[in-house]
């Protein structure tokens, strides 16, 4: 298990005060004037040094990214946006973040800004995290006052300012073209990359998009060094994470841990273990609604980052673990997700706006066994023709589920169709 | 995608209360002079507020007008965003989350609560105090099953329900309380029921933290001293700021 000593998020349930001088005594804010003082490059040198890839779900190296920014600042504005539209089915990490240790997001848009040469930074929030979005509020107003953000923020002659935003409730919004569209006053629909929002991000500014905690982990990187972090876990999937571990456990709980943790030390460690024993779970979602499940054999001993769950054509996305046991079908598990993302769905690119809505309708049928077998076959394919045809990843994110579920639990569907036939005569289930 | 259309029956005329004008100035502040239109879900969601918990055509009219932007445009936005109410709610909007990892842990229950005791979704209660939807994942799934309750307090997490509670948490509303927001059973926000195993080190939160940094890890060998008078220099100033801000207050 992971030391406290090592923990990034020490007020992760918040039961120590959210304030500016409680997160101080935490250590917050602790030598970030220092760090700037260092400079730009040093920084970025020290983000890459220390192997943090994005937390928000795809895992790109976040050095990198921030390395993609224009050296030196033209006639347009640099600008960093977080990404705090938690809204991924099975993800609530960046929720405690906010409400509970905001100030580690704060200092983290004041170093990531500096090493990106942007005077602001909004930070997205979803729409329904009201209280959340206060709270950050307060937080940021508190920095102001102590002049850690600002003009000369921490004194180092750096001017910046924080604004809070928010969203009004949809979920596609999460995807970084489509928050800078919404962030721009309109719908959140995707847009076409290139060019890159390092080029052309918000109001046409290059711009680079982070989840919050991405940007929330730097502070105390560069206070414990970047080998600190890098010595947790294994080589590309390295540091702490904070997992969301939902479903079916006896103590559903978020949980800062290494990366590379083995799944089932993770669930039965900190989440209480499964209901009714690690013999009775079905099936886990390792990484939030978006990426395939994993048969109970999988799970017996796959560890959780990026390349160990690639290698189960599945994927650590945002570590929102859902646990799954025997008693859950399987079908309407995935059914309720392909609602999701039919409701979730822009509409802008045909085979997500259609597809959402044709795999969904299947699904139900499927739910209730009245379906032909060949359209198993027909659904895998579809889900083909979804992934990798949209300009966002949502076409994929939704497809991802279906075959996963056809990849592992094909037979409860078959098991569904063949009982819905007992009984009935052939003209009776071709006619319906 | 969701299909949405506006409400048949619309008021005449919209304006933003004393209050909501106040925090339209204060939204239309964090955005560039020339990219207002940046606040126009934060002003569609401050008028949503001021109507009493759904959104009015007279309402985009106005701030299509305030931001410049054309009426489509803001129509747009408030039939795309599904936090926008087109048609009339309840005095407590009831938003069931039904996504999976709260289906798994029983949202089903809730809805059927919310289907006997309110009506069928979307529909006013007679006496106008209820409504209720299904809404997509609220972002709380550790604490599954849950509901988010909008009304004139704001807009609330209850969370960890169950029947029981579900129909207490009901009850308290009809009865005029405001009910305490967060989870409904023994545990703290998303920490896990019962015993702790982790953040239980007292060193994380005695101070011994904030001591100034004896080095930087990886700082190049020629900085190193500069940070130390940077820091005095910081602290220095902090201090006289504050003390300017005291004295012109």
């Amino acid at each position: 298990m992971l030391a406290d000593k090592d923990r990034i998020f020490t007020n992760l349930y918040g039961r120590e005060d959210w304030r500016l001088p409680a997160a101080k005594k935490r250590g917050c804010w602790n030598g970030t004037g220092d760090f700037l003082g260092l400079g730009p490059d040093w920084i970025v040198d020290q983000i890459k040094a220390s192997g943090l890839r994005g937390r928000g779900g795809a895992g790109f190296p976040t050095g990198l990214k921030w390395s993609f920014m224009p050296k030196e600042v033209g006639k347009r504005p640099h600008y960093l946006v977080v990404n705090a539209d938690e809204s991924e089915p099975g993800t609530c990490k960046d929720r405690d973040m906010m409400r509970h240790d905001p100030h580690l997001l704060l200092e983290g848009c004041l170093i990531a800004s500096f090493a990106m040469k942007a005077h602001v930074a909004y930070i997205y929030l979803r729409g329904e995290y009201v209280f959340e979005r206060e709270r950050l509020q307060a937080a940021v107003d508190e920095a102001y006052a102590a002049g850690l953000i600002g003009k000369n923020a921490c004194g180092s002659g750096w001017d910046f300012d924080v604004f809070v935003h928010h969203g009004a409730g949809a979920y596609i919004c999460g995807e970084e073209t489509a928050l800078l569209e919404s962030l721009e006053g309109k719908k959140g629909q995707p847009r076409l990359k290139p060019p890159f929002p390092a080029n052309a991000g918000l109001y046409g500014c290059p711009t680079t998009v982070n989840n919050v905690e991405s940007i929330a982990v730097t502070g105390t990187i560069l206070r414990r060094g970047a080998e600190w972090f890098s010595s947790f876990g294994r080589p590309g999937n390295v540091g702490t994470k904070v997992y969301c571990i939902s479903g079916h456990v006896n103590k559903p709980c978020n949980v800062e841990e290494t990366m590379s943790i083995p799944l089932k030390e993770l669930i039965e460690t900190h989440a209480g273990g499964v209901r009714g024993g690690w013999e009775n779970l079905k099936a886990v979602i390792p990484g939030g609604s978006s990426v395939p499940c994993l048969p109970r054999d999988v799970c017996d001993t796959v560890l959780m980052d990026f390349d160990a769950l690639k290698e189960h054509k599945s994927g650590l996305g945002t570590a929102g673990v859902i646990v799954m046991d025997q008693s859950t079908d399987m079908v309407q598990a995935i059914t309720r997700l392909a609602y999701f993302y039919k409701h979730e769905s822009c509409g802008q690119c045909t085979p997500c706006r259609e597809g959402t809505g044709w795999m969904w309708r299947v699904l139900t049928r499927m739910c209730e066994g009245k379906a032909q077998m060949s359209e198993i076959d027909l659904l895998l394919d579809v889900s083909q023709q979804i992934e990798g045809h949209t300009i966002c990843a949502l076409g994929d994110a939704a497809a991802w589920p279906v075959q996963g579920l056809i990849r592992h639990f094909r037979h409860e569907i078959e098991d569904k169709i063949n009982r819905y036939r007992v009984g009935k005569s052939i003209h009776q289930v071709a006619a319906e | 995608m969701s299909s949405r259309h506006l409400a048949k029956e619309q008021p005449e005329n919209f304006k933003f209360s004393a209050a909501g004008e106040k925090q339209v100035k204060y939204w239309l502040k964090k955005y560039p002079k020339t990219k207002q239109r940046s606040a126009v879900i934060p002003m569609l969601w401050i008028a949503q507020k001021d109507n009493g918990g759904w959104l009015p055509e007279a309402a985009m009219r106005v701030i299509g007008d305030r931001l410049d932007m054309a009426y489509i445009r803001v129509l747009e936005v408030a039939t795309f965003y599904t936090m926008f109410n087109l048609r009339p709610v309840g005095k407590h909007l009831i938003q069931v989350c039904g996504t999976t990892p709260c289906m798994l842990r029983g949202s089903g229950d809730l809805i059927k609560i919310c289907q006997s005791r309110i009506g069928s979704a979307g529909k006013v209660s007679d006496d106008g105090l209820f409504s209720w939807m299904e809404v997509e994942c609220l972002g709380a799934c550790v604490n599954a099953p849950m509901v988010q309750i909008s009304n004139k307090d704001g807009d609330h997490y209850y969370e960890d329900l169950d029947e029981n509670s579900m129909n207490d948490l009901l009850d308290e509303l009809a009865s005029g309380k405001a009910p305490l927001p967060g989870p409904r059973v023994d545990r703290i926000t998303s920490a896990p029921i019962g015993e702790n195993l982790t953040l239980l080190d007292p060193s994380l939160f005695d101070g011994s933290k904030a001591k100034k940094l004896k080095t930087i890890p990886n700082a190049p060998a020629k900085s190193k001293p500069k940070p130390t008078k940077k820091k005095a220099a910081t602290k220095k100033e902090v201090v006289k700021k504050t003390a300017t801000k005291k004295g012109a207050k």
